[in-house]
């Protein structure tokens, strides 16, 4: 597990920004802004809510949960999706006087992505059969 | 497509390096609140910002800035795992935690960015 898991990170990640790189290579800039990067990040956090909430309610993270979680969750995804884009984008656009464009990318973009991860985690009880998210904690360490 | 190759390797090292750098704080501070991300994607932030800024000069090779910058950088920051994140900490009614999480988060980043930006025109 311990070389298991940089691994698989690795892999998916590489995978991930192989995709990611693609995407922004391919499609048209907005002021400079790949418009790519807005549509993979918003697609990323739903697919990323998709697959937590899908392995949550399968089982304890182990063994091949934990593999798949790190293969797909924290490797391709994390690895599809950025974050030092979206900021230096932004002070790009700030620094050539789109002040109102900056603020427009950055904002839509925070707010669609965790809609987005809020989408994902629906469509997951969705598809395993259960009831709406409840409002329970998630996270184990906040007991 | 040698350069395409060379930025999907360099963003499996970056998404590598974050898993390490997440364990890491994760290990040392509270694990109520993801420090690990936060600090993850604001030092990605300000190298990016560096690293776009000497770009404009003679300094970089434009192969080596796409591999550094839309490779690793790209592959060790994360937006899917900030959102989900944030939706974690609204969940648990945690709304000064959320805001944050999305607000704080994209503020310093940015500002890390144009401080990045500055660092390289020195350079």
């Amino acid at each position: 597990m311990t070389l298991a898991g940089p691994s698989l990170v690795f892999v998916g990640g590489t995978v991930g920004t192989a995709s990611r790189y693609i995407l922004t290579t391919v499609t048209p800039q907005w002021f400079g802004v790949p418009f790519a990067t807005l549509g993979i990040n918003v697609v990323g956090a739903l697919l990323l809510g998709l697959l937590l909430e899908l392995l949550a309610l399968r089982g304890p993270d182990r063994g091949r949960f934990r593999a798949v979680r790190l293969l797909l969750g924290t490797g391709f995804l994390g690895g599809f999706t950025t974050y030092s884009a979206l900021a230096v984008d932004t002070d790009n656009l700030l620094r050539s006087g789109h002040i109102l464009e900056a603020a427009a990318y950055a904002v839509i973009t925070v707010v669609l992505g965790v809609a987005g991860a809020i989408a994902g985690m629906v469509l997951a009880h969705r598809l395993a059969g259960e009831p709406g998210p409840g409002n329970e904690p998630q996270d184990a360490g906040t007991a | 497509m040698i350069t395409a190759l060379l930025v999907s390797l360099a963003g499996g090292l970056g998404a590598a390096t974050r898993f390490g750098v997440d364990g890491a704080i994760r290990a040392r501070l509270s694990a109520s609140y993801p420090w690990g991300t936060t600090v993850i994607n604001i030092s990605g932030s300000l190298l990016l910002g560096i690293l776009t800024s000497v770009a404009l000069g003679p300094l970089l090779p434009p192969t080596l800035q796409v591999v550094v910058g839309a490779g690793f950088l790209g592959g060790y920051t994360t937006f899917s795992t900030a959102s989900v994140e944030t939706l974690r900490l609204a969940q648990q009614r945690r709304w000064a935690g959320a805001a944050a999480n999305a607000v704080g988060m994209l503020i310093s980043a940015v500002a890390a960015a144009a401080v990045g930006w500055w660092i390289g025109t020195l350079l």
